[in-house]
């Protein structure tokens, strides 16, 4: 019973995790078709960035929080105008300018914090037991937020200008201009939004995690994954992916032996097997291909 | 003699009418004697290990064109290949017995095995959802060996296998060598009929099959050629560093390849060659900022993607030469006419 209970949790607290960062990662990329590999590299930051508020200046996480989500916000956007939007024509260029970004934040992390493993505090303390299995405050916390920020997310984006406006340039971006949106200033919001939900899943998630500057390889290949699996562009589709990988590395970590080493292996085949019998992913919709 | 004599003219010929015209050609057949001559001029073992290392990358950076630059097959998990590459030759030789001479080809024919392997459910899927699940595969096999500690070495790899050659300058030749030919092999296949349908499956798959060309066949031959250059690149490795451990097969190796390739400009094989015999050598001399060194590599190859967004060797080629508008021949930009047609060139 405990084993069912830690698999449920755990599962529930990977798959919140990975459905945040990959509706963000599909969120850019269904409107300024950019594969932002360092999107996961922003989490990290803003992991960090929470690290430096509450050790170096010893205030409360919660102002951690905010420090690091308007920050790291504000630094995507920054770095989308400098990096990324110059270069948007050249599909392979974006791609490393990307990678190149993400390299560059952890080796700024490393500089500033070098490489050892660091945590931090729980925004809430305590926990309290369901049959005998420990819950933390926090990964309850870690859960409710993520559902909250799931149905801001499809409010803003179902119900709001801005999200119908998010929507057409994802659809098609040249009709989409000519009905008068603005292009390049949607991009811009979409990378913010993007950005913004990375950093409050670094920031909502670090407190059950430990620090270190190479922690965004993981997440980024299971965000992969997800956005993979689910189809890309589909909310539901990343939704749902993110909650099966999630349970799938809980129940490798668990149940198999050497499972620590095998849970990217066993999520990730999974996924192919799933693409085997869908090309498009669970919630995809095969387009036609841009020519 | 006279046949000598022929030859020699022609060769003479051939030199001044079609190497001597073009800036572009003289830098290649100056790589070449430079690199072969390397030796000659300095028997700095460090040096010679550096550029050893950058030939086995070259072959590597080079092969990712041919699959990704060539065919438009995104790869992300092009160290798959390299990983299986350095895995079975450094397993033949360690349980086999087998010299690196025999290690490195089957090691070779191991990765081509691989890329049918993923070649085959990849097929369907194209653009980013492909790039995204060919991350997958390396990491996948990347369990499997942690998982294997007792036949792979688990996270230390398997160490103490066969020298390439016995002393560093014939290391260094080997490598270069094989480098010299596997490149311009493909830039030969690259060059012929295959390689101009391996390009136009990268402009319009549909037109392709349209014209009666059966493109899943190409894009597995694809798959596996490149599979059998890189797996060469791995077996070189693994026997080189004399260890094929589970760096091979990181997801940082798969983007180092990406970024040398595209920062050398792709759909050209010489590109991404000339990119890691800039770029590798450069992170080994930014050594003296140990903790600066990946950071400076990061911002180098953004502030150079951000006026040369078609990669480096594009943009120095179009500055020194010129298309000829009517017969699309390349000339040196100071030439007025084209050097074929007398064309007036722009």
């Amino acid at each position: 019973m405990d084993l069912v209970l830690n698999i449920i949790i755990s599962g529930l607290i990977s798959g919140s995790v990975f459905a945040l960062l990959a509706i963000g990662f599909s969120l850019i990329f269904g409107v300024a078709r950019i594969v932002n590999i360092a999107h996961t590299a922003f989490y990290m930051v803003a992991a960090y960035c929470i690290y430096f508020v509450t050790h170096k200046m010893g205030s409360h996480p919660i102002w951690g929080m905010v420090a690091a989500i308007v920050l790291v916000t504000l630094l995507g956007i920054i770095c989308y105008k400098l990096f990324i939007n110059p270069i948007r024509e050249h599909e392979g260029a974006v791609l490393i300018a990307t990678i190149a970004l993400a390299m560059a934040f952890q080796e700024i992390m490393v500089l500033k914090f070098t490489g050892t493993f660091l945590s931090v505090p729980s925004l809430v303390k305590g926990y309290f037991a369901i049959l005998g299995v420990k819950v933390f405050y926090q990964q309850l916390l870690t859960f409710c937020v993520v559902l909250l920020v799931m149905a801001g997310l499809w409010i803003l984006l179902m119900k709001t200008k801005l999200g119908l406006a998010i929507r057409s340039t994802a659809q098609d971006r040249e009709v989409a201009n000519l009905m008068g949106i603005n292009e390049a200033r949607v991009a811009m919001l979409t990378m913010g939004i993007s950005v913004g939900l990375a950093a409050l899943t670094g920031a909502v998630v670090v407190p059950l995690t430990v620090l270190e500057p190479h922690m965004w390889l993981h997440p980024l290949i299971m965000m992969m994954a997800v956005v993979v699996l689910g189809g890309l562009g589909s909310l539901k589709g990343s939704f749902l992916g993110a909650y099966i990988l999630g349970f799938a590395e809980a129940l490798v970590v668990f149940l198999a032996p050497m499972g620590a080493f095998l849970k990217g292996s066993v999520a990730l085949s999974i996924m192919i097997l799933v693409l085997l019998i869908r090309p498009e992913g669970l919630f995809g919709v095969s387009f036609e291909e841009e020519r | 003699m006279d046949l000598f004599l022929f030859y020699l003219r022609k060769l003479f010929t051939i030199i001044k009418k079609e190497v001597f015209v073009l800036p572009s050609r003289i830098v290649v057949v100056l790589f070449f004697i430079l690199l072969l001559l390397l030796p000659v001029f300095t028997k700095d073992l460090y040096l010679l290990r550096i550029f050893t290392l950058t030939s086995i990358f070259a072959i590597l950076a080079a092969s990712w064109d041919l699959l990704s630059g060539f065919t438009g097959q995104m790869n992300f998990g092009h160290a798959l290949f390299f990983g299986v590459g350095a895995y079975s030759a450094a397993l033949l030789n360690k349980y086999a017995g087998i010299p690196p001479w025999g290690t490195i080809p089957l090691g070779a024919l191991g990765a081509v095995l691989s890329g049918l392997i993923i070649g085959i459910p990849c097929l369907r899927l194209r653009g980013t959802y492909l790039a995204l699940t060919t991350l997958a595969f390396p990491i996948i096999l990347m369990g499997i060996v942690f998982a294997l500690p007792d036949l792979t070495g688990g996270e230390l790899g398997i160490s103490g296998i066969a020298r390439l050659a016995g002393s560093r300058v014939t290391d260094y030749y080997i490598t270069v060598v094989v480098m010299l030919g596997l490149c311009t092999i493909m830039w030969k296949i690259t060059d012929s009929n295959t390689g101009i349908i391996f390009h136009a499956i990268r402009e319009d798959e549909l037109a392709v099959r349209a014209s009666g060309i059966n493109t899943t066949r190409y894009k597995l031959l694809a798959f596996c050629l490149s599979g059998f250059f890189a797996g060469i690149s791995g077996g070189l490795y693994a026997h080189f560093m004399r260890i094929a451990g589970p760096s091979t097969l990181e997801v940082s190796m798969s983007f180092q390849v990406v970024i040398w390739a595209i920062f050398g400009g792709i759909v050209t094989i010489y590109g991404p060659v000339g990119a890691v015999f800039i770029l590798f050598p450069l992170l080994e001399f930014l050594r003296f900022w140990q903790e600066l060194r990946m950071l400076m590599f990061a911002v180098v190859v953004l502030l150079i993607l951000l006026y040369m967004p078609d990669g480096l060797f594009r943009w120095l080629r179009d500055k020194i030469e010129k298309e000829c508008p009517r017969c699309k021949i390349r000339n040196v930009a100071m030439r007025h006419t084209c050097r074929v047609c007398t064309a007036q060139l722009d």
